[in-house]
């Protein structure tokens, strides 16, 4: 490997300790004051895309008063081009496990739950075994918080925090009105830390290197590595752990196929960068920010197509409780094939630009106003892809 | 009315009447008969103590929660972006031809349905598939053809 390759990173995936479970029962030894203090010293903002500070979350939650409390781990990976949870779960789940007792140590919990979507359903068997091991640990060491795990039955949207808690209660996934938010009121109206799978190892890791040595990894605004999931037109599609806050440019020198046109950063609900701008993009909270999901488009590649797949993916994902989300999709989709076919102008795609910003503004949840992201940075940089 | 449903009652023994116990039933019932029926909601909305349309609300939302007869293997092929990308049309093509079936539609016998979902997470190993919970990655057309054979005989 040439040492102008981007540095890998070995964290997340790295061995076990000799000792089964020892950084968790060494953290627990610790006050709840130090582990936070770490935390926030580290700078670790969530990894499932959105990037809240973890340190605070947790704060939060600890803060509000209450008897019951949960820790929710949230493994309904459905973003397009995002596998990395899957990977972290079959591997490692270790790690996971003991993440969710650190913080259910720190808040208070005494209860703790992974949301695993129905696609992963295959990786149960294994996952009880580990987790059947992990709870007899706790109870070896008199540690009040046992882990189960709930299912999901395929839908996108109980990725989105509040649907998962609705998923979880027995309801329809339809996404709550925030405030309040998870720290106050969460899984039965109970305060809750939910956290992404990655996020839950990730503070594993900080316990066992310390803030200083986490704090190497990345850039001031990304601290850390991140596990990318590469998919699309490249030679080496995969799982890899990259220091965070790279420039794009490198990563297509290094994942490209020598013909890439566009990289859709963080999934469909995220933002897609041509070519021209490889340079000037960072991937990072500084940049354009992701949940891993890294997929990579060569010049064979129609960008209406892509745009169209991402339009109907949110079409049928979008719970359809709200206006702006659930119309707004549809529309969006007939009116790019509008444009395409020649039934409308050209010019009728700033109407759709602009039935995107509304969206961006009036949907309910995260999916409504992220259909913007994918659908403003693709027909701005393609338009015309889009018309011819 | 008594549960004329064993299954419903041996689900319902095994997660408790809750209402957060409500999807784990379901996917139990899916589990069994691949399909929720009308009268398995109307059971389980009197063991749970809620009303039957709030149980077919929750059932219905879910694409995996089926509410009408399905094959004994439900087959479902991401349809998202990569997996299009790198082939699915020729993988739906080719179990369409071995099954006789287009997406959507069930086989005469009941043994498969064939269906089309979204993102899978096999993105980096597209297309992917599907078959009940059972993942299956890196198809090629070939590949497709041994795999629905061998489902064909079982």
């Amino acid at each position: 490997m040439s040492d102008t390759k981007l540095k890998r990173v070995d964290l997340i995936f790295g061995e076990y300790s000799n000792v089964k479970y020892k950084v968790l029962a060494d953290t627990l030894k610790r006050t709840n004051e130090e582990i936070l203090e770490d935390l926030l010293e580290s700078g670790l903002r969530g990894r499932g895309g959105a990037g809240f500070p973890t340190a605070m979350k947790w704060k939060f939650t600890a803060q509000t008063p209450g008897e019951e409390k949960y820790v929710i781990c949230n493994a309904d990976e459905g973003e397009p081009g995002t596998f990395k949870d899957r990977e972290i779960l079959s591997r490692v789940p270790r790690k996971v496990f003991s993440g969710m007792a650190i913080c259910g140590k720190v808040i208070g919990a005494k209860q703790g739950f992974i949301y695993l979507r129905g696609e992963y359903k295959f990786l149960l068997p294994e996952l009880i075994k580990e987790l059947d091991g992990y709870n007899e640990f706790a109870k070896s060491i008199g540690l009040d918080f046992p882990i189960g795990i709930r299912l999901g039955s395929g839908a996108y949207i109980c990725g989105e925090e509040s649907a998962l808690f609705e998923s979880m209660e027995g309801k329809r996934g339809e996404p709550r009105n925030k405030p309040p938010y998870p720290t106050t009121s969460g899984y039965l109206g109970k305060p809750t830390v939910i956290n992404n799978v990655e996020t839950f190892v990730n503070v594993l890791m900080i316990m066992r290197l310390g803030s200083t040595q986490f704090k190497l990894l990345g850039t001031s605004d990304s601290r850390g590595s991140k596990v990318f999931s590469v998919s699309g037109d490249t030679p080496i599609p995969g799982i890899y752990e990259l220091e965070l806050g790279m420039p794009l440019d490198r990563f297509v020198d290094e994942f490209g196929d020598g013909d890439t046109k566009a990289v859709q950063v963080g999934g469909a609900s995220g933002f897609c960068v041509p070519r021209k701008k490889f340079k000037d993009t960072v991937i990072g909270f500084e940049g354009v920010p992701t949940g891993g999901s890294m997929m990579l488009f060569n010049s064979s590649r129609s960008m209406y197509n892509v745009l169209h797949n991402y339009l109907e993916f949110f079409e049928e994902e979008s719970c359809g409780q709200c206006t702006p989300c659930r119309v707004g999709c549809q529309q969006l989709r007939k009116g790019i094939e509008a444009v395409k076919k020649s039934e409308k102008k050209s010019l009728y795609l700033d109407q759709l630009l602009k039935l995107s910003e509304s969206m961006k503004l009036t949907a309910k949840c995260g999916l409504g106003q992220s259909v913007a992201n994918s659908f403003s940075s693709i027909v701005n940089n393609f338009k015309e892809e889009m018309i011819y | 009315m008594a549960t004329n449903n064993n299954y419903i009652t041996e689900l319902v023994d095994k997660h408790g009447r809750a209402r957060t116990s409500l999807m784990p039933i379901l996917q139990g019932v899916i589990e069994k008969n691949n399909f929720i029926s009308d009268q398995d909601m109307t059971e389980i909305a009197m063991e749970l103590d809620l009303s039957p349309a709030q149980v077919y609300g929750t059932a219905t939302f879910y694409s995996f929660l089926e509410t009408q007869p399905r094959g004994k293997y439900v087959i479902r092929v991401c349809k998202t972006i990569t997996c299009d990308m790198h082939g699915k049309r020729t993988v739906v093509q080719t179990i369409e031809d071995m099954l006789k079936i287009k997406v959507g539609e069930t086989s005469p016998n009941k043994k498969f349905t064939l269906l089309e979902t979204n993102c899978l997470g096999w993105c980096h190993e597209g297309p992917a598939m599907l078959i009940n919970e059972k993942p299956f990655s890196g198809l090629t057309p070939e590949k497709v053809h041994d795999i629905i054979s061998e489902y064909m005989h079982k």
